[in-house]
């Protein structure tokens, strides 16, 4: 059977290739059928036997668990210290206990993980258990059919046959499918999450059999690659008798663990079985991550160990002392001599009982620490888990904590790195608007159809066809788009906070259909509108006045075409039936020619027609061949996959629209939307076989294509293109489809000589204006292009693609340069524009966060112009910013604008550092560097993909940092996802930041790995995400309560209750050493053993616990409404290393106030050991209790009864103990101890007394910090203790408070004027070392630079989406700026209440002053965004939209001669507007 | 789902249920209870430490504390002790000649110390000897015991525990009581008179009632048999080293003699610091009408065997009273009385800060 066997010898049929390629053999598996007897050729295994399918994730069996388990947690380094100390008990010469006692804690945690290992394995077991005894079909040769199994009897080489719904139990390769295409549906949802279906094909030599397929008859040997954990890639031959050999792909394997659908029976070998499958491979357990508080902690651990060390050699060294002070004289009678009789020397005893102390004092090293920390981490994300704030209802989905040790993390984060789509927007997508060989085609309806969306489905199909729209827009502004968008996000908070069962509909909806709401079905087909026509968009619902219709659709089935891996679902009253991945065949120049036969081919559209480069020109004059042609390209939906439903399906269709109802589903949102588009515009249905597409076409008869390559989508190349043939002419075509900015790279560069390279060119600029346009609505942008190859080219070009695709070792590297070989001097066709709504509540979010002073960088492979409307829209930019746009064609420029950048920058902080230190004693640029202080720098970065790749260069990293830190806020557009991780890693490596990277897809998943806590969305982009993160939340805004309450929680309790657990300890064992000072250093505990040991365990464990986990510094209320007070875990205020010492001084001082004060009062009196010894426990629990309640914030009954049941758990176990063995427990014996000593009076006025004054100082210390200088956090407190009324009107007051404050605040009102009168003079400085600087670089011969200003009114105006209100106030603004335009630079002066404002946060930091309870107030006033509109927008460089807008406004400027010219710009807007513009680069310029 | 391969993807709660088909069925909710446990809003108290809101509890605290410290300190004022150091270490003392005594010396070295009592002790007094420099608490002298033998334990006293080696054997014959806490066990006598008049009228000491009811009726026992006939239960074992003679002859009363011994219990009590005293009598009140002991002269004989001038230790007698709280010792009223008077002064502080700081935080929050 099928064996591997890495020296067998395959039969190769092009076996030329001998030696090297047997080298590789080695890396193969063979796999041959089961069914055949076993030859005398196939050899017996040699090696390790093939993984059967039986599963077992268990690590243990019954006999291994003790010593593997034990093994495994002897990894840790704290088990292995503290069995070493168990263990040094047995030596009696340094033994302090009764050894077996000594072990007794130890054995404890390791029971007590191992219990929890124990309880997990059997979990894993059972489920191991369900899923082996889970039964499939596999052929039985004996029985010649097909019989039940179990999975865990499936063998690699077995025949398995498995029905639609069945649970594929291995990796097995498709040889047969009841598919008449040899197609299979499954469903992949428990791989990757990903609920669309995916199409896998019989092995083509399979699918040509006549006849059924009988496992009896295989007898091809296969061979394929060792198993590893690629999900995307399987690599292997068929070899067939005749020696013929396939090559297997990815699309013939099905994988374990998918789910058949769709598809009646398929039957497959098994390939990989068990450990081996792809599925389980890919299985690796929960990541361990080690949380920034923890590593703080493990220093002060190693900081316990020194304490610990030193103790132990002052107590040795005093012991030889005391030993040696006796030596001269005769022994006293009190210093026992060994075993043998004789004394030790003063050097040896000190060695001896250097080791007995560190087993005396070992509960240094909180040997429960650990331990506690996992039990409060577990509880802190139950309690997350459980929070219903986080829990979202319409996905019905809550937040999941995957990593289960870094909830502390979430406290701290510093910088955040977000996605933008689908994690900031909804990634839900509409068509807006496309252009199609330089005519925009608008669709604005779709707002509106959005809008409408709380009617009734049917309702939308009956309107949906009729609601034509004709939108004409002015091109360069958007009045009517500000509005929609405006609109589109009204309604849907609408629609959002509508009934709950409408959301539950809509939830149930989308959950079916991943994003197939009804909502895209609604679509409405766009229509041209004039360049430069003036009417504003209507609806005219029966006669569309479509100019340019035919290139419009020709368009859309194009899309259609390209977007091919798209899922139809068809659902007719009954269950789905049918669904069906297919590609759209459809090429302009058929289309095109259908319409030129059904109506007269006249109008100007020809020009157009010609631009797609076919040859047919088609064109329509009138409304009636108009609506002619529209009713010619309603396509009838029809399904190939199953010949009796799409018959069925087509009789619907043509009964009525409402009858059934067409669903995509696609693998992105953006062609989901654009396939409903294309639908919308009666471009529907495909039929699809592996390589051949049909369409019908209701008029035009069905066309057929022969799709001849799919070049898929990656990253790098960011594009996906498709080669077809012709059905007619024959030509083979190139369509690719991608980012905008890489398409125009590979366009044919065309002479301005020719005409039709002038009027392509003429295109392509046109579309770019429209992308750029598009960009600045927020839409996403596609472009897509066409190549025409000639024969010759394609079958050059095939012979490599063919060798590509038939190797085994570097496919996807051959693959890849293959495409890019034929993805080269394409022709513009044209662009979409998507729209992608924000989240709910992502820009309060982002407010918040922002207040919170985590600095949030959006880091999105969007374009740049999208990024930033996006990023205006989410309030992730203010328009009262100075933005930096950073734009470099190469490293050198790169490096200079980074240089320009910081240095305007940096004079203008300088300059603020004046006003700083002249109004106010702090020093304000050191601080710059925390993030959180640069709150008040009001700067925004964007820097574009190749910006970045250039910035993130080992040379230049530091600056771009340097510069990025003093930005509020970074956009990074156009970035890969390696960037973004590098990104990620940069920030996190050289600012030493915590960072916390969002994100929903795949792209993202290695930003998520990277960053200190990875948050994935569980979004419609599939699972990637989720599981590459730590945590998982349903939206963005979660994000909000996750950080600001939660994280603040578990930073504040978990901190707590580390330093807590230090100073607990250290003060025990204090008491202990300042023991030995009157026990001759004899390393004698005056504590009994039990105590000692059990104290931590049992005694003073469970209120820090509760505390730990219960504990709130501040209600949840508080936290969101003053995000604010976040900034204490970014700060770690809670844990900083003087903390640690702080703690261990509070200690020392509480330990010798409980040893001496039961020292003083027993002084000189019969006292035993014991005697003394347990009042001092006593007074130490009380002391470490009543501390604890002193730093607790908030007691619940939890509390209460934690400390209580702790004091009279001491107080039973001390009696029962006690009075138990009058004998037992040797050494010591504290018998009656406890008993007698409670019917002492002076016993309990003791552990009156010590306690208190053990705490004294601390409880002053907090009591005057609380009254005096109290923190935000109390404030915060205090607020919450106002009743709900009064709470509410002062922080309505605080707001109207922000105005005023100024004035009212005595300290404000002279220094206020300062800034006003030095801030104008250090701008006008700095701009002209700017202005001067240019000129420097402008002087040299090579780079003639020119100053010029640079009009934005444009980026101005579009970008505003708030409402028409601002927006009319940039526009005048603007209108104010236009008149000074041709100034080389200007500056407007800034009115004086805006500098005030802008300066107020600046001159009143929070800080250590008598009055800081005031400044606090202010402080939160002032960082509101409300109160700082002073603003400005800086911006470097320019981009390629403003050179679009410029060559629409004014003439173009000049080519520069000399490449690499740098013209950057740096323009800026504001309500009181400066331009400067410093010099500028030409896109154009650069190749 | 099948592909939930451990249990720990299970516990992770992988939304495939909601997203795959196959758990499309079951429409539960995972939306968390609204419980005030789970969504973290039980009842609680907050409390807020200003200067405002502890100030009543140091007044509080003060008034307490003070009158108790008074109490303490009345009390401790009010027991009479009176303490005599017989090491014999100034060459004036009539013990010196006693001073390097070692174990075992016959014949033993006796001295007499007079002194004279100011005041008369009222009750009961408790005569201790008190130790100077004796590390009882030695980490090995602790241990070096075992408490089977004491209680009895026929097995260990002919076999006693390792703990006591180097004192477990003695020519070949088990110790008992075996160890280095009973080998040093304190072998002075003390004898007190009352000189009145020139005659020594000697004082009765009850040796009886000085050891801790459960250590002489539960922890300590002889070995079983004929208690009247200790020499026969103890005679396979021998005495320690430097004791003069054996455990059943350190008394006549066959109640208080072999390991039930109240002298021995008391000293097989380990002290807790290097100077201590232990009680050694008791001097009981016989009538209402006398005090225990007159103010007057008296004379204590003693029976010098315990070197202690090798380490540089100190040997006492001390005669005390004692009330509710044991001896006499000043510290803990002082103690009461400092940290009342501190925490009153810490309340008018507190006050004062109060009054100036406190209700501006109130004040300048709330606007008018």
């Amino acid at each position: 059977p099928g064996r591997e066997s890495p020296a067998l010898v395959l039969a190769r049929p092009r076996g030329g290739s001998g030696p090297a390629r047997r080298r590789h053999d080695v890396k193969t598996r063979t796999v041959r059928s089961n069914l055949l007897l076993p030859g005398p050729e196939t050899e017996k295994p040699k090696g390790s036997p093939l993984a059967s399918n039986r599963l077992k994730t268990t690590k243990y069996t019954a006999l291994s668990f003790l010593p593997k388990n034990l093994f495994e947690q002897f990894h840790r380094l704290a088990n292995v210290y503290f069995v070493f100390i168990a263990l040094l008990n047995f030596v009696p010469a340094v033994n302090a206990f009764q050894p077996e006692l000594a072990l007794a804690p130890v054995l404890f945690i390791l029971a007590v993980t191992a219990i929890k290992d124990l309880w997990e394995d059997y979990s894993r077991y059972r489920s191991d258990k369900e899923i082996n005894h889970m039964e499939c079909l596999v052929y039985c040769r004996n029985e010649k059919k097909y019989i039940s199994r179990y999975w865990k009897e499936v063998e690699v080489g077995d025949f398995v046959q498995l029905r639609c719904n069945e649970i594929i139990p291995a990796d097995i390769l498709l040889l047969s499918s009841s598919d008449p295409d040899g197609l299979c549906h499954i469903e992949t949802a428990n791989l990757d999450g990903e609920t669309n279906l995916k199409q896998r094909q019989v092995v083509r030599r399979f699918l040509e059999l006549d006849s059924e397929f009988d496992p009896l008859k295989f007898s091809s040997v296969i061979e394929c690659e060792k198993p590893n954990n690629d999900l995307t890639r399987f690599r292997a031959y068929i070899i067939h008798t005749n020696g013929n050999r396939d090559g297997l792909y990815k699309e013939n394997l099905l994988l374990r663990g998918c789910t058949i659908r769709n598809t009646e029976e398929v039957t497959g070998i098994v390939i990989y079985a068990g450990h081996e499958t792809k599925a389980l491979l890919n299985n690796s357990g929960p990541r361990y991550k080690r949380s920034k508080l923890e590593r703080q902690m493990n220093i002060d651990v190693l900081w316990c160990v020194l304490i610990l060390i030193v103790m132990c050699l002052f107590s040795a060294i005093g012991h030889g002392l005391w030993v040696w002070q006796f030596s001269e004289k005769k022994k006293p009678v009190f210093d026992v001599p060994g075993p043998d009789g004789n004394y030790l020397s003063p050097v040896l005893a000190s060695v001896y009982l250097f080791l007995t102390m560190i087993i005396v004092f070992q509960v240094l090293i909180p040997i429960s620490l650990y331990v506690s920390i996992e039990i409060v981490k577990i509880c802190q994300v139950y309690f997350i888990h459980q929070d219903k704030d986080l829990y979202d209802e319409e996905t019905d989905s809550q937040l999941q904590c995957r990593a289960l040790n870094i909830t502390e993390d979430l406290g701290q984060i510093q910088y955040i790195f977000s996605d933008k789509t689908g994690t900031l927007t909804e990634n839900k997508m509409v068509f807006r608007r496309c252009t199609v060989s330089g005519i925009e085609y608008s669709h604005d309806a779709n707002a509106k159809r959005l809008a409408m969306y709380q009617e009734p489905d049917s309702e939308e199909e009956e309107t949906a066809p009729k609601g034509v729209t004709l939108s004409q827009r002015d091109s360069i502004c958007s009045h009517q788009s500000v509005k929609a968008v405006h609109r589109s996000q009204s309604t849907k908070s609408h629609r959002r906070t509508g009934s709950r069962a409408e959301a539950k509909r809509a939830s149930i909806l989308s959950k079916h259909t991943a994003f197939s709401s009804p909502m895209f079905a609604g679509l409405t087909p766009p229509c041209p509108h004039h360049h430069g026509g003036t009417s504003l968009s209507h609806s005219t619902p029966s006669a569309p006045f479509c100019h340019h219709p035919s290139s419009c659709i020709f368009f859309f089935g194009f899309l259609w075409f390209l977007f091919s891996k798209v899922r139809v679902r068809f659902e007719l009253k009954s269950p789905v039936k049918t669904i069906e991945d297919f590609i759209r065949r459809f090429t302009p120049s058929r289309l095109t020619a259908g319409s030129n036969n059904s109506s007269s081919s006249s109008l100007a559209t020809s020009k157009s027609m010609h631009r797609f480069g076919s040859s047919l020109l088609s064109s329509t004059s009138t409304e009636s061949t108009l609506l002619k042609l529209e009713e010619k390209l309603t396509y009838s939906v029809q399904m190939n996959n199953n010949g009796y439903s799409a018959q069925q399906e087509k009789r619907a269709i043509e009964s009525g629209p409402e009858e059934g109802e067409l669903r995509y589903e696609a693998e992105s949102p953006d062609e989901a939307a654009l396939v409903y588009a294309a639908r919308a515009y009666n471009c529907t249905l495909v039929g699809r076989l592996s390589d051949q597409v049909s369409i019908e076409l209701p008029h035009l008869g069905t066309l057929t294509f022969e799709v001849l390559h799919t070049l898929g989508f990656d990253s790098i190349r960011k594009r996906m293109s498709v080669v077809v043939r012709h059905p007619i002419t024959d030509e083979i075509n190139v369509y690719t489809k991608g980012a905008d900015s890489v398409i125009m790279d590979l366009l044919l560069p065309c002479s301005s000589d020719d005409p039709r390279g002038k009027h392509q060119k003429k295109i392509e600029s046109k579309t770019q204006n429209y992308l750029n346009l598009y960009a600045v609505d927020g839409l996403r942008t596609l472009c897509i292009a066409k190549r025409v190859l000639s024969k010759d080219e394609y079958a050059c070009w095939l012979k490599s693609h063919l060798e590509a695709e038939s190797c085994i070792e570097n496919r996807e590297e051959l693959l890849f340069q293959s495409a890019l070989h034929i993805e080269k001097n394409l022709h513009l066709l044209g662009a979409t524009g998507v729209e992608d709504r924000l989240q709910e509540g992502v820009p309060e979010t982002i407010a918040n966060l922002r207040k919170a002073g985590l600095q949030i960088w959006v880091l999105t492979g969007d374009k740049q112009e999208t990024a930033i409307n996006i990023a205006y829209a989410c309030k992730l930019l203010d328009h009262d910013e100075e933005i930096i746009t950073l734009n470099a064609e190469s490293p050198e420029t790169c490096a200079i604008l980074l240089e320009q950048c910081l240095h305007c920058v940096e004079s203008k902080f300088s300059s603020n550092t004046i006003e700083n230190t002249s109004g106010d004693m702090r020093i304000g640029f050191a601080s710059f560097c925390t993030p959180s202080s640069s709150a008040h720098s009001k700067l925004g970065l964007v820097i574009d993909g190749r910006t970045l790749a250039y910035a993130l260069d080992k040379t230049l990293e530091n600056r771009f940092l340097l510069l990025a830190k003093r930005c509020r806020s970074v956009l990074c557009c156009r970035s890969t996802p390696l960037q973004k991780s590098m990104v990620v890693k940069l920030v996190r490596d050289k600012l030493k930041a915590m960072t916390l990277a969002i994100g929903d897809g795949a792209n993202d998943v290695s930003m998520i790995q990277v960053a200190d806590v990875g948050v994935g969305i569980s979004g419609p982009e599939g699972m990637q995400a989720v599981m590459a993160s730590d945590f998982a939340v349903p939206r963005f805004r979660h994000l909000e309560k996750l950080l600001l309450v939660h994280g603040h929680w578990c930073y504040s309790r978990l901190a707590n209750m580390v330093l807590y657990f230090f100073y607990k300890n250290a003060m025990f064992v204090a008491l202990l050493f300042w023991y030995q000072f009157y026990c001759g250093f004899s390393g004698t505990s005056m504590i009994d053993q039990w105590y000692l040991i059990f104290f931590n365990l049992l005694f003073s464990s469970l209120p820090q616990l509760i505390t730990g986990v219960l504990d709130k510094d501040v209600p949840a209320e508080v936290l969101i409404s003053v995000p604010q007070l976040y900034k204490s875990g970014q700060n770690m205020e809670d844990y900083q290393p003087h903390m640690f010492w702080m703690n261990m001084i509070d200690a020392l001082y509480q330990s010798l106030v409980c040893f001496f004060i039961p020292y003083f009062t027993f002084y000189d009196s019969d006292m035993d050991i014991f005697s003394l010894g347990t009042p001092i426990t006593t007074i130490a629990l009380f002391t470490i209790i009543l501390h604890l309640a002193v730093e607790t914030k908030t007691w619940t009954f939890f509390h209460w009864s934690s400390c209580i049941f702790s004091i009279l758990l001491f107080f039973f176990v001390a009696l029962v103990y006690n009075a138990s063995c009058p004998i037992c427990y040797p050494p010591s014996n504290p018998y009656w101890t406890m008993e007698k000593l409670m019917g002492d009076p002076m016993f309990y006025l003791t552990c009156i007394i010590s306690p208190f004054i053990a705490l004294l100082p601390r409880f002053l210390y907090r009591t005057l910090q609380g009254t005096l200088f109290p923190t935000q956090r109390q404030l915060g407190c205090q607020l919450h203790r106002w009743p709900l009324g009064t709470c509410n009107h002062i922080l309505s007051k605080l707001k109207i408070k922000k105005k005023s404050t100024p004035q009212k605040h005595p300290f404000a009102e002279p220094s206020m004027q300062n800034p006003t009168s030095n801030v104008n003079p250090c701008y006008k400085v700095s701009n002209e070392n700017i202005s001067s600087q240019v000129s420097e670089h402008g002087s040299e011969p090579a780079l003639p630079a020119r100053t010029r200003a640079e009009h934005t009114k444009v980026l101005g105006a579009a970008a505003s989406p708030q409402g028409p209100l601002l927006y009319g106030e940039i526009k005048q603004s603007s209108l104010a700026s236009n008149e000074e335009r041709s100034f080389g630079f200007h500056e407007v002066t800034c009115s004086t209440s805006e500098m005030e404002s802008a300066s107020v946060e600046e001159m009143f930091p929070w800080n250590s002053t008598i009055d800081q309870s005031d400044f606090s107030l202010l402080k939160w006033i002032t960082s509101t965004p409300l109160f700082s509109r002073f603003g400005r927008v800086l911006q470097l460089s320019s981009n390629s939209l403003q050179n679009e807008t410029q060559n629409n406004i004014s003439p173009p400027p000049p080519p520069t001669p000399v490449e690499h010219s740098i013209r950057p710009t740096i323009s800026a807007f504001t309500n009181r507007t400066w331009y400067l513009n410093l010099c500028r680069k030409n896109v154009s310029v650069a190749k | 789902m099948a592909v939930n391969y451990s249990a720990k993807e299970d516990a992770d709660g992988h939304p495939s249920g909601g997203l795959g088909a196959a758990g499309g069925g079951a429409a539960k909710t995972r939306k968390p209870d609204n419980t005030a446990f789970k969504q973290q809003r039980l009842p609680a108290w907050q409390p807020i430490l200003t200067a405002g809101t502890v100030l009543p509890a140091f007044f509080v605290i003060g008034l307490v504390f003070i009158p108790i410290g008074i109490g303490i300190f009345v009390t401790s004022n009010n027991i009479r002790e009176y303490e005599i150091d017989y090491t014999g270490i100034e060459p004036t003392s009539p013990c010196n000649k006693c001073l390097n005594v070692s174990w075992n010396s016959t014949p033993s070295c006796t001295c007499t110390i007079n002194f004279t009592l100011d005041h008369p002790f009222e009750s009961n007094v408790f005569m201790y000897y008190g130790l100077s420099n004796f590390y009882q608490n030695h980490r090995r002298y602790v241990k070096s015991r075992d408490d089977s033998q004491l209680n009895g334990d026929n097995g260990s006293l002919l076999n006693p525990s390792k703990e006591c080696e180097p004192y477990r054997t003695s020519e070949n014959k088990p110790i008992a009581p075996c160890g280095a806490i009973a080998n040093s066990m304190f072998n002075d006598t003390l004898v007190l008179y009352r000189i009145d008049n020139e005659t020594r009228i000697p004082i009765h000491l009850n040796k009886k009632g000085i050891a801790w009811w459960t250590d002489k009726n539960v922890k300590f026992r002889n070995p079983s048999g004929d208690a009247n006939n200790l020499t026969a239960l103890f005679q396979k074992t021998t005495k320690p080293v430097n004791w003069p003679k054996p455990v059943y002859m350190l008394d006549s009363d066959p109640d208080n003699n072999g390991f039930i011994n109240e002298d021995f219990i008391v000293w097989m009590r380990t002290a807790a610091l290097p100077t201590f005293r232990k009680l050694y009598r008791l001097i009981e009140r016989k009538n209402n009408l006398q005090p225990t002991l007159e103010a007057g002269q008296y004379s204590l004989d003693i029976t010098y065997n315990y070197p202690v001038h090798s380490f540089d230790g100190r040997k006492r007698m001390i005669l005390s009273t004692i009330s509710w709280m044991g001896g006499k010792n000043p510290f803990l009223g002082i103690a009461y009385i400092t940290v009342g008077s501190i925490c009153f002064f810490l309340g008018v502080v507190l006050l004062i800060i109060h009054h100036k700081y406190g209700n501006r935080n109130t004040s300048a929050d709330i606007p008018n």
